[in-house]
Order: structure tokens, then C-alpha cells, then sequence
């Protein structure tokens, strides 16, 4: 097994660099001058080569490539021109929020949808799993900014019970001290992301219902509740990593969508308001840094997989 | 040959039988529609759709490129069933003109998406080896990279035409039919009957084109039925964030997108009625794609 993880760690370093190489293309392949959009239209055409100049953009391509692969493996993303500031700092400062949002919201969904996944299983085919699929299927098929449209309208404009708009405290601690503020954002990823578990949730646990161990616990008279949690569940937890990590690019995108929506002060806002402002570095550096999330949330699940399931072998 | 044995042992048929086994399948899609009510379900909600958005305007004529400032943000009445936008538009026709403009790129994004995985696939898998692990890093490279997130960057800088719209959403939506067909091919290309091909002298195109491609269309429709969802999602995304299809040229994200704007005047019917229909026609896709996958028992990684 040490074999294939060694293995699964190369193939995901490989992907990586080529994740780099082909947002490097785009940076220089995408409409918008960096020079242009800095200095402004209306820059003169020495000011530009002197900007190129200065930032080492008028070398050859692969040697400019080469840069900023060397600049990457050094941790340091870009450098921001409109906000005169690393693309670092900025990340550093907005992702504590986004680990609110985020993990809040993947602890509830799989509280949620882990429990319901087994209720469905037991319950197949009757009104509690038709229901419950039913609403799974709305849900994850409602764009994500739709059902936050729906929870603000709802509970923002006609119950006037919580507010529309995120927390705008520049801190984590600001952020958190206004929990009200939290409660929109957070049901609405929650929710999106339930929906994206619990069908995966509900058919793992109709496989586990099949299989031996539950029929032997079954005839040695154990009781329902605990086949349900001492073999069930504990097997059900299984694709859970799996899962969590296959979901991340998933879930980064409802992400931003719903950081725009509530104007959440996250990572996905500040690359939304970045790509409004034409802010290239910022867009091409939280793009690599949410592909390499992306690249380890799947390397982690196909570890975490073959570490967890004693079933599993690889040679 | 059958068509009783053809679908009792399915892959099995050999040379010379392909276009009953071919047949087969796709009678095979169809019995899966009349006993899975699910999918049956689907598909009257999808046929439904397209006749309101495409037939619809022959009996309901509206004016969707002219603007009308005397008729603003009127309500539903007796003249506009769905009331009319804040340029004057009358909603419900607008559902129409933006279903159409949906339904064309999510069909359309689909089959080409479709194609291009199909064939991408099944060479990597069929030829294997060094190529196979290329051409499949190349996948996994693509796929690690945040489509929304560039989307948002595109939509600042250009707005696209339809066409440019469907091969833009085709270009990233080919990653999930490849990795699917791929699999397909890796257990299919060791069969008996593809060793009796190439026994009888036929070539690799051959087999790839009239055995490997045939024996996996459970998996390509059941993936084209979920395509068209995705594609229909992902534009209503799209939309919001402005990278969409310029005025006056409805679509349903767009529409939603502006009524937005109104949610604190009460405009209901500005908002609803549109994400109304993106929720229905996106479900109703994947009803089909989910009741033929549970009638085709096919085996998808997706989902």
C-alpha cells in the first residue's frame, strides 16, 4: 500500500504542474493586457514596455513560466498591482472566514446527511425515503444562488428574522461575533451540500444493509438500534472521507457563489471582486490555489480509502 | 442471432450482428422509460418544457426585442399571465424565449461534450499503455481546474455568442464521458469477440467504431442525460455572474439575474417563475438520467 500511496502522491504532483502550466497559458492566452489593465488605456506605449520591463514580462514565455513555478514552490502566489499587496496576504487574511463558513457547513451537512442516508436505507422505498429524495433532488438541482435567493427572501425580506448580508467585520473574531450574520450563508452551503451527500450517503448504506455482518449481527438477535449503530453506521462512515474529499471542488464553488450572494468576506469574494476589477494576479493565484485544493482533496480521498477499508489492497 | 439472446448476453454478439445487438440497446433505453416512472416522469416534464418554450410562441405572440417603458413591472393580470419585467417584457414569453435559448445549449453542449469524451475515451482505453496515462493526466489536469471561478474572470472581459457559449461549456464538459467510457473500454477491449475481429483481419478503427462505441451507449446516454442538466445548471450560473448571451436574448439564469434587482420591491413574479423553470427542467433531466441508470444498471462514478 506504501507503494500505491507513493504512487498516488507522484500522479498528484504531476497534475499539479500541469494545472500551472496551463493557468500560466491562459494568463498570457485570456483578453487583458496586465500592463494595460495597471497602468490604465490610456498608458503609453513606453510606459507599458517599461512596466513589462520592470515585472519581467517581456522574457520568453517558458522563462517567464519557470519564474513563476519558482515563485509558487516559495509559497508566494503573485503580487497584486491594484491593491498594492501580495496575493498571500490577502489570502491569508479572508481564508480564517472561509474555514468558518466552510467547515461549519461540513460539519452540519454530514451531520445531517450521514443520519438521514441510513434512515433512507432502512425506510427504502417508503414515504420517509421518497420524500427525502425528493427534496435532495430539488435541492441539488436549484442553482445554489437561487436557494440563498429563497432563504434571504424568506427570512431576511418578509420575516425580518436575520439579516441579508454576511458579517462585514474585517477580522474573524468580528465575524464570529455576529453569529445572526452567519446563519444565511451557512444553512444555505449546508443545504446545497447535504443534497450532495445524501444520495451518495443513502445508496453506500443500502450496500452495507446487504451485506454478511449485518445478516450474522441480524441472527445472533441483536436489537434494530444496534445493528443500525454499531455496524451500520461504523461502515457507513467509510466513504465519508471519500467523499468529503471529492466534494471540495464542489463545495468551493458554491463557495463563491454564495460569498457573492451574502457578500461574505472570503477568498471567493475577494477573487469575484479581483476578476471584476480585471486584478490578474489575484484571479490566477486563487485559481492555482483552489485546483491544488482540488488535486489533494482527491489524493486524500483515494488515500484516506485505501488506509481506512482493510478490504481494500492495492499491489 | 436473436434479439432475446442478443440481450441476454449483452457484448457477447458476434461479428456480424452488431446492428441487431445495436438496435437492441436502444429499444433496450426505450423499455427502461415505460417501466422506470421515474424516468417516465422525466421525460413528459422535459417534453412539457420544450413545447411550451418552442411551441408556445405560436399561440402567445410577444414582443421580446423591443422594449416597452410605458409597461414596466407590471403584475400578473388579465393582459401579462406572468406580468411583464422592468423593461416591459411580457414574463411569460420571455419563459418561452429564455427556455429555447436554455434547451438549445444544454442539447447542444451535451452532444457535443458527448462526442468528444466518447472518442477520447475509448482511444485512451482501447490503446492503453504510455497514451492511456498521458491522455488521462491530461483529463485529471483539467479537472482540477475551477471552471466557475474562469468563467467569472471570461464573463468580465467579453460577452459570448451562442455558439461561442456551447463550445466554451463543451470544451469543459467532455472530462466526465472520457473517464467513463475509458473504464468501459479497459473491461470491454479484452473480450472474446473483439479478439475475433482482429482474428478476421478487422482493424482498430473498426472495432472501436462498430463494437467498443455501441457496447457502452447505456453509460453515454445515461452521462448525455446528466450533461444536459449540467449544462442547463452551469448556464444559469453563468448567468448571474453576467457571462451570458447579450440582450436582447433571454435566458433563464439572465432573467433571474434581474429580477434579483427587485426582491425588495416585491416583484415576486420577476424572480420565481424563472427559477421555477430551471428547477423543473434541471430536475426532470435528472429523473431520466437517474431512472435509465437504475433500468440500464449502469454503473456511474458520478453521483
Amino acid at each position: 500500500m506504501i507503494g500505491f500511496i507513493i504512487r498516488r502522491i507522484g500522479q498528484a504532483i504531476i497534475v499539479i504542474i500541469g494545472v500551472t502550466i496551463i493557468v500560466f497559458i491562459l494568463r498570457h492566452l485570456l483578453p487583458g493586457n496586465i500592463a494595460r489593465a495597471i497602468l490604465g488605456i490610456r498608458a503609453t506605449p513606453p510606459a507599458i514596455a517599461a512596466f513589462n520591463r520592470q515585472n519581467g514580462l517581456d522574457k520568453p514565455l517558458p522563462l517567464q513560466y519557470v519564474t513563476f513555478l519558482n515563485q509558487l514552490l516559495h509559497g508566494n502566489l503573485g503580487f497584486s498591482f491594484k491593491q498594492n499587496m501580495t496575493v498571500d496576504a490577502i489570502v491569508v487574511h479572508d481564508l480564517p472566514n472561509d474555514i468558518v463558513l466552510v467547515g461549519v457547513s461540513l460539519v452540519l451537512a454530514l451531520l445531517i446527511a450521514i443520519p438521514l442516508g441510513i434512515v433512507q436505507a432502512v425506510r427504502r422505498n417508503k414515504l420517509t425515503d421518497y420524500t427525502a429524495t425528493g427534496i435532495a433532488f430539488v435541492l441539488y438541482s436549484m442553482p445554489a444562488y437561487l436557494l440563498g435567493l429563497l432563504l434571504i427572501a424568506a427570512f431576511a425580506v418578509n420575516l425580518r428574522l436575520l439579516p441579508a448580508e454576511a458579517p462585514q467585520a474585517s477580522t474573524i473574531g468580528g465575524v464570529l461575533a455576529d453569529p445572526s450574520g452567519l446563519v444565511l450563508p451557512v444553512a444555505t452551503l449546508t443545504l446545497v451540500t447535504v443534497a450532495l451527500f445524501s444520495r451518495y450517503m443513502r445508496s453506500s448504506a443500502i450496500d452495507s444493509l446487504t451485506q454478511d455482518y449485518i445478516r450474522t449481527a441480524r441472527a445472533k438477535g441483536l436489537r434494530q438500534s444496534a445493528i443500525l449503530s454499531r455496524h451500520l453506521l461504523r461502515n457507513s462512515l467509510i466513504p465519508v472521507a471519500t467523499l468529503v474529499g471529492i466534494s471540495i471542488p464542489g463545495i468551493l464553488t458554491f463557495g463563491l457563489i454564495i460569498e457573492q450572494l451574502f457578500n461574505f468576506p472570503g477568498v471567493g469574494l475577494a477573487y469575484f471582486n479581483a476578476a471584476v476589477n480585471g486584478d490578474y494576479p489575484v484571479v490566477f493565484g486563487i485559481t492555482v490555489l483552489v485546483a491544488v485544493a482540488t488535486v489533494l482533496g482527491n489524493l486524500i480521498a483515494d488515500v484516506a480509502y485505501a488506509v481506512l477499508d482493510p478490504r481494500v489492497r492495492y499491489d | 442471432m436473436t434479439d432475446i439472446t442478443a440481450e441476454a448476453r449483452p457484448g457477447a454478439t458476434p461479428e456480424g450482428g452488431e446492428a441487431i445487438r445495436h438496435d437492441a440497446g436502444w429499444r433496450m433505453i426505450l423499455r427502461a422509460f415505460v417501466e422506470n416512472k421515474l424516468a417516465l416522469a422525466g421525460l413528459i416534464l422535459v417534453v412539457a418544457v420544450v413545447l411550451f418554450c418552442f411551441v408556445g410562441p405560436f399561440f402567445y405572440h410577444t414582443n421580446q426585442v423591443a422594449t416597452n417603458l410605458l409597461l414596466v413591472n407590471e403584475p400578473p393580470g388579465a393582459k401579462h399571465p406572468v406580468g411583464t419585467d422592468n423593461l416591459g417584457y411580457d414574463i411569460l414569453g420571455r419563459l418561452m424565449a429564455g427556455g429555447q435559448s436554455s434547451l438549445e445549449v444544454g442539447f447542444a453542449v451535451a452532444l457535443v461534450a458527448t462526442v468528444i469524451g466518447v472518442l477520447y475515451g475509448v482511444i485512451s482505453g482501447f490503446f492503453g499503455g504510455l497514451a492511456d496515462t498521458i491522455l488521462m493526466r491530461f483529463v485529471d489536469i483539467l479537472l482540477a481546474i475551477p471552471v466557475v471561478y474562469l468563467f467569472i474572470d471570461l464573463a468580465t472581459e467579453f460577452k459570448p455568442t451562442l455558439l461561442l457559449l456551447i463550445l466554451v461549456l463543451s470544451l469543459l464538459s467532455w472530462l466526465g464521458p472520457a473517464r467513463l467510457v475509458r473504464g468501459e473500454t479497459l473491461s470491454l477491449r479484452v473480450r472474446e469477440y473483439v479478439e475475433a475481429v482482429r482474428t478476421m483481419g478487422g482493424g482498430s478503427g473498426r472495432i472501436i467504431i462498430r463494437h467498443l462505441v455501441p457496447n457502452t451507449v447505456g453509460t453515454i446516454v445515461v452521462n448525455a442525460t446528466f450533461q444536459v442538466a449540467d449544462a442547463i445548471s452551469i448556464l444559469a450560473v453563468l448567468s448571474y455572474f453576467g457571462f451570458s448571451l447579450p440582450p436582447p436574448t433571454a435566458t433563464w439564469g439572465g432573467m433571474l439575474e434581474n429580477g434579483v434587482n427587485f426582491l425588495y420591491d416585491g416583484y415576486w413574479w420577476e424572480i420565481y417563475p424563472a427559477g421555477l423553470m430551471i428547477v423543473l427542467t434541471v430536475v426532470a433531466f435528472n429523473f431520466i438520467g437517474d431512472g435509465l441508470r437504475d433500468s440500464l444498471d449502469v454503473r456511474l462514478q458520478r453521483r
